[in-house]
């Protein structure tokens, strides 16, 4: 596979190949913490440090089962680092920020479940990345979850004062936002990739 | 802790999980690899099928060790026992089918975030005898396929004008390519919700007033 | 709560039951995953096998067998595993006399959705790239994959120029793909219309491919060029 640059990594997983609207990661918080702005700008950075910390910490499990020959635990021991890096994020947030650990309440300990973070692991992993691109794609990672979720907390927090009919109200109409920001976000085809 | 006398047949629990409490249409869960592998009726199929076994084989062992599972640490458990089923199917399905297996991708391991199973697994298989656990991860799983079924059909349909593979209109049809990108994969899981939404309001009009 | 609050003891020996409980349940995946995995591995590599093979020869009709090898700084070793870091995967396809026919490798590289894999075939003989099979592309349907059907794309890999430069270290002309219609030359590939970004993936892989392998394969070519030569 031809050597992509940081740069490049990085561009294309905020952009063109963004986590939440292009890869369909991460969309159970992106469909349940975006309703309002304050709660989403947490949550994005919240997930991105669990994303970052998954992405070390998986790359170097996956040295270690390799060299072992044991690829088979692989998952269950990404798993189980997401965990323990969820359990550290909750205890610092705890003692650091209250309120915010309060605000976000149990969408907190649900970043164990994103798809978004064990997925940073599995796709580092499958596309054989290096320590340094993988550094890149997990942080590119996090900011475009970051994005996605910030942009949809925007639209909807003023959707909540449109005239819409009711029964549009919840899912649907976030799903209906998520996919128009998936189209814009289609412009960005190609953004990065080599000449 | 016995199973309650109240506790609904199992027979109803099957169709719960099925119709009213559809894990896509109505708790819109596991919504990721619905979107994500569902460009086709095929690979829907498969990935609800996947998904189906994770949930029985898993709800069915959790109920099988509740006794033994100390509170404290029935989470970890949980995700340790659902993982490994969901590298077991990791593996059958590359015994089985490489084509399934690289349409699925990464999605496959991601099985074991996916929130019905250990929403299950802490709802009911916890605290319910094997067979009624069994029962109705199967009816939640049976509605999770379902669920991916209708989008991966649609999808296929506009986007592709085949159905597994079989191409519908003709050679002069021009499909609506979008649907099976992600902006389609959101808006027909999108559609879908509305109707079920409106039905559920319809419901509730004609049993209010 | 109303009333007065039970005194929770905790006792010690819970800590002792949770690890316990883990280990055991833990051994108990463990070796479900073990057991599964030893019973499945045999299919899949056979199933590997098959694809890889159907590829092949969809790409060299004539292949009656198919070796696997790898090529690295130290010469031609026999495929094992996963090829090791700076060696690189090839498959030597030889005609019913046990003679080699052409050179199979994959190239890859990022296309509009993500990764475009390409098998290529290449004979010393005309030291050329005579065609190509798309392995896998998640491209979009209707523009991008028309790398797979698009007959005017496709000549382009009848006979690309790969040759070397006379020291053997790389190729003396970087394969590279063209805006739609500009195609002057042997080593370039002509975009299609439209879908530029795909063609351009298929090119970049191939050159990627074709850069690291063909230094290292042609100076012992000579060892795999009849079937058994090699142990």
């Amino acid at each position: 596979m031809e050597h992509e640059t940081l740069g490049q990594i990085f561009i294309i997983t905020v952009l063109s190949s963004n986590f939440v609207l292009a890869m369909f990661l991460g969309l159970c918080p992106f469909l349940g913490v975006s309703g309002k702005l304050e709660t989403a700008v947490p949550m994005g950075i919240a997930t991105s440090f669990v994303m970052l910390v998954a992405s070390l910490c998986s790359y170097a499990l996956n040295q270690l089962l390799t060299h072992f020959d044991l690829e088979f635990l692989r998952l269950i021991a990404y798993i189980a680092v997401i965990a323990s890096a969820v359990q550290l994020v909750e205890m610092v947030m705890k003692k650091f920020s209250p309120a915010l650990f309060r605000a976000l309440g149990i969408y907190l300990p649900l970043i164990t479940t994103n798809c978004a973070v064990l997925g940073v692991a599995l796709f580092q992993t499958a596309r054989d990345y290096d320590l340094a691109q993988s550094v890149a794609f997990s942080l590119g990672g996090g900011v475009g979850f970051s994005l996605a979720l910030i942009l949809m907390a925007g639209v909807r927090e003023r959707l909540n004062l449109s005239n819409l009919p009711s029964v549009m109200h919840g899912t649907a109409l976030s799903l209906m936002l998520a996919g128009l920001l998936s189209l814009a976000f289609m412009g960005f085809g190609g953004i990065g990739v080599a000449r | 802790m016995s199973s309650q006398p109240l506790q609904a047949s199992n027979m109803e629990q099957l169709l719960e999980g099925i119709w009213k409490q559809n894990p896509v249409f109505v708790m819109a869960l596991g919504m990721c690899p619905a979107l994500a592998v569902t460009v086709s009726a095929f690979n829907a199929l498969g990935m609800g099928l996947a998904t189906t076994f994770v949930l029985i084989c898993s709800c069915t062992l959790i109920s099988m060790l509740r006794r033994f599972i100390p509170r404290e640490v029935r989470i970890a458990t949980y995700i340790v026992i659902i993982a490994t089923f969901v590298t077991l199917v990791d593996y059958l399905i590359q015994a089985v089918s490489l084509a399934l297996y690289e349409a699925l991708g990464a999605f496959i391991q991601l099985i074991v975030v996916n929130c019905i199973i250990l929403g299950r697994a802490e709802a009911h298989a916890a605290k319910n005898q094997p067979f009624s656990a069994m029962v109705n991860a199967l009816g939640m799983g049976i509605g999770f396929t379902i669920g991916l079924f209708a989008l991966g059909s649609v999808r296929e349909i506009l986007g592709a004008g085949k159905l597994f593979g079989i191409s519908l209109f003709g050679d002069q049809f021009q499909p609506w390519v979008v649907m099976v990108l992600p902006p389609g994969g959101f808006f027909v899981l999108g559609l879908w919700l509305l109707f079920f939404a409106w039905l559920a309001k319809r419901k509730e009009a004609q049993h209010g007033a | 709560m109303s009333g007065e609050q039970p005194i929770h003891i905790v006792p010690p020996v819970n800590s002792l039951r949770m690890v316990r409980t883990l280990m055991l349940v833990t051994s108990l995946c463990g070796g479900l995953i073990v057991a599964v995995w030893q019973w499945t591995q045999p299919a899949i590599a056979a199933n590997k096998k098959v694809v890889l093979e159907r590829s092949v020869r969809a790409l060299i009709p004539n292949a009656a067998q198919i070796v696997e090898y790898d090529a690295s700084a130290k010469g031609i070793t026999p495929a094992k595993g996963d090829p090791a870091a700076g060696a690189v995967r090839f498959y030597a396809a030889y005609d019913k006399d046990g003679k080699l026919d052409a050179i199979a490798a994959e190239g890859a590289a990022r296309g509009y959705s993500d990764t475009v894999r390409v098998l290529y075939g290449y004979r010393h003989a005309c030291e050329c790239i005579f065609g190509i099979q798309v392995t896998q592309m998640k491209e979009t349907p209707g523009i991008g994959d028309k790398i797979i059907t698009d007959p005017a794309f496709l000549k382009n890999f009848e006979s690309l120029d790969v040759s070397l430069t006379p020291d053997m270290k790389s190729l003396f002309n970087t394969v590279k793909t063209v805006k739609h219609g500009t195609k002057q030359f042997g080593w370039e590939i002509d975009a299609i219309a439209g879908a530029t970004i795909t063609s351009k993936a298929v090119g970049r892989g191939i050159n990627d491919s074709a850069q690291r392998l063909l230094p290292l394969l042609l100076p012992h070519l000579e060892a795999v060029k009849q079937n058994g030569g090699m142990q």
